[in-house]
């Protein structure tokens, strides 16, 4: 059994919370009281059954409002999978919270309404799917009932939307056509509405859909986050360094390098615990020992000699903006990559990505909230940056408000600069 | 090339190790909240995991309400001088005495929501700037929506609509002086996964997680472990019931759940078999009103 970890993006319009909702009830991830509470609130749909949609309804400063604040996070599993749903909100002015909720997730759940097809905002959500770099969308169809269970609909909206998906990072993109609301394609198949339709339901395709491969096991690293010396008579030369094997493999006997010093040594040991293993691999949390005594700190990263990874101050990258006060050229902020923490300086802005169109907009002189930007930024010190294509646990950094600290800004790397 | 596949309690357990090793390197005094329940003692595991051979880069610390399950603190005891790691214990009651606060009386009585005072009376007294608690977002909405790494004001406050955003595996813990970061590691667990990690683990729990026999009120339709705490009413029926807890919080405000489980193959099988969540089920504070879980948060509770 191991995790899939999914985004569902859509308005309240297009049956997202009806979907989710759908989902948990059809596997049995809904407790009585849960249902009660729902019953007890009077707010039932027009058939005198429970609303799946209020399943997700979120905190009292919401419905307040009448707003959706973040990213809330939902848990289901199956015998296959554990599966981790971030919904996020769908508006444009969520942008934010999509980005937030994408930045882990492996698959994105975009849905169309049947009977509008390919929108504005079925662009948007697939297009923050592929700038954050997710390998498998769904497009699920949904309102199939409202359209008679029609296959021409259906067929036309795929048409439509692989001629834009052209456009798309995406590594694997999957149609269903489904009714939320009546459940058919969400965990059980649809063969007495929509006989024409041979794929698997909702449910299936969530089950089956490969991530273990997601990982790259190609580039080796691991940045230290902590140094274990106990200084114990039993142990009193024993220097763990603690860390995260974010991609690659490391092993006893591996060859490595220390950057961004760039001091070589060679796997002493990993281990967890105390224990000894054989090997360490994405996502594990290890200690690794070396043979040499190498002078390494919180933010260095133990890569192995082979591999290829340079020290660099400048880059490019796709900036989301996640703060009111608007982004300008020349400002000053604090970078956080991995375990290191800089100070950086945006230098320029090359353009704005409409998330609507994919289009590059020239001569933009700020970042707004909710804008993706591509951007020229100088770090402060040496960062060990992969490329966010090329592996999506070291491309990705944040941004923080020197005073405030808060977290404003998202980035991914384009382009490094040696 | 051999699979390399990572079993879901694996990546689960990796993932909280790297939140626990990220508050030793980003804070300078932080501390473990532990209460005695299973999932504090699984996060013992996990900074077990994290940090051995070496010492654990925090203390314990326990905020005693003194309504606690005396089974919980043995267990709690005995497990700090097992591991010869710190263990720092407050009591509500001197909070009550010195800051002259007022208990909660009556048939919901419960010093749950003094447990808040002390909590930041700690933070205060030893300058913590990040606490770790075994908070799990399946548990309640309000909970579902936390980050990881939860920035309270000076107050202990939760402000929903200030959280920052938190992106890939990147944990903002910067702070003001007198601001404190709460940090959840095991936020992405369910009550399922902690059962069949501490399985898995074969952790040793306090026994009142198994069944027993027990006195009880019955209260609401729910089963009150009968103490000196519990506020009685003359009409409360006291009945002897095979029972186990789902969580271990106070005697005045966790209820039990009949039970024939006298082993964690047992717990499992019946949590399968549950109709109600753990919450619903066990805890009387969240039932009086919608919001109870929001408000106290906002107020400063974990």
């Amino acid at each position: 059994m191991d995790i899939l970890r999914f985004i569902t993006a859509g308005n309240v319009d297009d049956g997202k919370s009806t979907l989710i909702g759908r989902l948990l009830y059809d596997t049995k991830q809904i407790f009585a009281d849960q249902l009660e509470a729902i019953e007890s609130s009077g707010r039932m749909n027009e058939d005198g059954q429970v609303d799946l949609s209020l399943l997700t309804d979120g905190l009292k400063a919401e419905r307040e409002q009448g707003i959706t604040i973040d990213v809330a996070y939902k848990y289901f599993s199956t015998e296959r999978r554990k599966f981790i749903i971030a919904d996020a909100p769908g508006h444009i002015q969520y942008t934010r919270n999509m980005v937030t909720g994408a930045s882990n997730s492996n698959l994105s759940i975009i849905l169309v309404d049947a009977r509008k097809g390919v929108q504005e905002q079925t662009r948007r959500h697939s297009i923050i799917s592929s700038l954050l770099g997710i390998p498998h969308l769904v497009i699920c169809i949904n309102k199939m009932d409202l359209v008679g269970y029609d296959e021409q609909v259906y067929n036309q909206i795929v048409e439509d939307y692989k001629q834009f998906a052209r456009k798309l990072r995406a590594k694997e993109i999957t149609f269903i056509p489904v009714s939320a609301l009546k459940g058919d394609n969400i965990v059980e198949g649809s063969e007495l509405t929509m006989p024409w339709y041979k794929g698997p339901s909702l449910l299936e395709h969530l089950e089956q859909v490969p991530v273990s491969q997601d990982f790259n096991l190609e580039d080796a690293r691991f940045p230290v986050q902590y140094v274990i010396r106990p200084l114990t008579a039993e142990h009193h030369d024993y220097r763990g360094y603690a860390g995260k094997v974010i991609s690659g493999t490391y092993k006893a006997g591996d060859k490595v390098t220390v950057q961004p010093s760039g001091q070589t040594s060679t796997i002493k040991s990993v281990e967890l615990g105390g224990q000894v293993l054989e090997e360490a691999f994405a996502p594990m949390s290890v200690v690794l020992q070396l043979e040499d005594d190498v002078d390494i700190s919180r933010g260095d990263m133990i890569v192995k000699a082979a591999d290829n990874l340079e020290v660099a101050q400048e880059f490019e990258a796709e900036v989301c903006w996640m703060h009111n006060k608007a982004l300008k050229p020349g400002a000053k902020l604090l970078l956080r990559h991995n375990s290191t923490e800089t100070r950086c300086v945006v230098r320029n802005i090359d353009y704005k990505i409409d998330i609507n169109t994919l289009d590059y907009l020239e001569d933009v002189d700020q970042i707004q909230l909710n804008d993706i930007c591509r951007v020229q930024i100088k770090a402060a010190s040496p960062l060990l940056l992969d490329k966010y294509a090329d592996n999506r646990s070291n491309g990705g950094f944040i941004l923080v408000d020197e005073t405030s600290f808060a977290t404003v800004g998202a980035g991914m790397v384009a382009e490094i600069e040696y | 090339m051999t699979k390399r596949y990572l079993d879901y309690l694996d990546q689960l357990e990796a993932e909280a190790i790297h939140i626990m090793r990220e508050v030793a390197g980003q804070f300078e005094k932080p501390a473990l909240l532990f209460s005695g329940g299973k999932d504090s003692i699984t996060l013992v595991r996990l900074a077990e995991k994290a940090f051995r051979p070496g010492k654990f880069p925090f203390p314990l610390v326990h905020i005693d309400t003194g309504h606690n399950f005396p089974e919980a603190i043995r267990y709690r005891d005995e497990l700090a001088e097992r591991l010869g790691e710190k263990l720092i214990v407050r009591n509500v009651e001197d909070t009550i005495k010195r800051k002259s606060l007022s208990e909660p009386k009556g048939r919901y009585a419960s010093r749950n929501a003094l447990q808040t005072h002390t909590l930041l009376e700690t933070i205060e007294e030893f300058g913590f700037d990040a606490c770790i608690g075994g908070a799990r977002r399946d548990e309640e909405k309000a909970r579902a929506k936390e980050r990881i790494f939860s920035v309270r004001d000076e107050f202990g406050q939760w402000d929903p609509k200030r959280q920052r955003p938190e992106l890939w595996n990147i944990y903002n813990g910067r702070v003001h002086k007198g601001e404190n970061v709460r940090v959840f590691p095991i936020s992405n667990w369910t009550e399922l996964d902690v059962w069949n990690y501490i399985k898995r683990e074969e952790i040793e729990l306090p026994n009142i997680y198994y069944t027993h026999e027990r006195e009880c009120l019955v209260r609401d339709g729910k089963l009150m472990a009968w103490s000196d705490f519990i506020f009685q009413e003359p009409d409360d029926v006291v009945v002897k019931k095979q029972v186990r807890f789902r969580t271990v919080g106070d005697m005045t405000c966790t209820a039990a759940v009949e039970s024939i489980a006298h082993d964690i193959d047992g717990v499992i099988a019946e949590i399968l078999e549950s109709k109600i969540s753990e919450r619903g089920a066990t805890r009387i504070d969240d039932k009086l009103s919608e919001t109870a879980m929001e408000d106290r948060k906002k107020g400063g509770y974990f």
